[in-house]
């Protein structure tokens, strides 16, 4: 599988390793030049050497997506640390280059909830925090 | 009218100024607290505190109720996905976005936002069809109805100047609906006389600019 990521913080960064590790083809975009060291971290060799691929550019600009590879992806993972930047690009990942499986990270309960009702794929990672806070600190305590 | 304006940066709050002057009820969305503050100063209760991208600030600003949803802030993902759930969720059947980089605008129209504005993008589009030795401005450009209105200036000596409306060559497709002379405006009939000097707006088919400028300039005027 070709899997395309946007954003390569901590959370995009470990999918993107782990994905790699599995035997795809992985491709990366991010704005940040730095954030290539992310990728680097905890490999022997460095991230292209690994396989992968990694390009500098905004999620916004179709050539940068063109240049990660969007055509070809076939799975598409929204993960930079904007929702706003997040919803929209999964929409034209979608919509316009008909990406057959894509995920986006959300923070936002309440538009994670409402886009996942749209058909998109949402993560949120406050709602699961959320209920194994509810978990841990409210649930009955086990005599 | 009840109307959301979302960002309360310049465009915004004259935006939602004259929106008041016009006796509407206006609600305006300001995410930073320093501005919010400056223009809650003059505005005090149309102005809210809030990141408008999220429900419950929309809500709060009764976004289930408004006529109206302007999403203006600086930030593109954040218009578009104003106007996507103003229109989607909240079934608001009017919206404005504002384009802050025009390269975005293809992304507006592929999640449906119309209309898009994109200030950049008018004047580029006035730097590009103003041809000055004609003297022609594009006023309004209608893409999805295919229409354009433009405002030329009747030069002396020009084919159409002291001649009927009717006597104008104009191609298939083109029509004269006003003419402005001596800082009134009218709307002309098949007799009515072109002046040197008038100002003519015309209502065409995208395309026919060069067909028509000739018409109201000199002949070899701008030929270059």
């Amino acid at each position: 599988m070709f899997i395309l990521i946007v954003g390569a913080g901590r959370v995009g960064s470990a999918v993107a390793k782990k994905a790699l590790e599995q035997g795809n083809e992985v491709s990366v975009l991010d704005e940040d030049p730095l954030s290539h060291e992310q990728l680097d971290k905890d490999l022997v060799d460095s991230w292209e050497d690994a396989g992968g691929r990694f390009t500098v550019g905004t999620a916004l600009e179709v050539d940068a997506l063109l240049e990660a590879g969007i055509e070809e992806a076939d799975v598409f993972i929204a993960s930079t640390n904007g929702d706003n930047t997040n919803l929209v690009v999964a929409q034209i990942a979608q919509r316009r280059f008909n990406v057959a499986r894509v995920v986006v990270r959300v923070l936002d309960p309440a538009r994670a909830a409402w886009y996942a009702e749209q058909g998109l794929d949402t993560i949120c990672p406050t709602q699961h925090a959320i209920e194994m806070f509810e978990r841990a600190a409210l649930s009955p305590a086990e005599a | 009218m009840y109307v959301i304006v979302a960002g309360a940066g310049k465009v915004g709050w004259n935006l939602a100024r004259e929106l008041l002057a016009k006796d509407h009820e206006v609600t305006l969305i300001e995410s930073n607290r320093r501005r919010y503050l400056v223009v809650e100063q003059e505005l005090e209760h149309a102005v809210q505190y809030g990141d408008a991208t999220e429900l419950w600030v929309l809500e709060r600003a009764g976004i289930q109720r408004a006529d109206l949803v302007i999403a203006v802030t600086g930030d593109d993902e954040d218009n578009m996905l104003i106007c996507q759930v103003a229109r989607e969720k909240y079934l608001c059947q009017r919206i404005v976005a504002r384009v802050n980089n025009p390269r975005n605008l293809q992304h507006f129209k592929l999640l449906g936002i119309r209309p898009a504005v994109s200030a950049t993008d008018l004047i580029l589009r006035l730097i590009e069809h103003e041809v000055p030795q004609y003297g022609l401005v594009q006023l309004l450009a209608l893409e999805g109805e295919r229409l354009e209105i433009i405002e030329l200036e009747v030069v002396e000596g020009a084919p159409a100047a002291g001649r009927r409306v009717d006597e104008v060559e104009l191609p298939e497709g083109a029509l004269i609906i006003s003419v402005l002379r001596g800082g009134a405006g009218f709307v002309p009939k098949s007799d009515t006389v072109i002046e040197a000097g008038d100002e003519v707006l015309l209502i065409l088919d995208p395309g026919l600019e060069s067909a028509i400028t000739p018409q109201f300039t000199r002949a070899g005027a701008g030929a270059a």
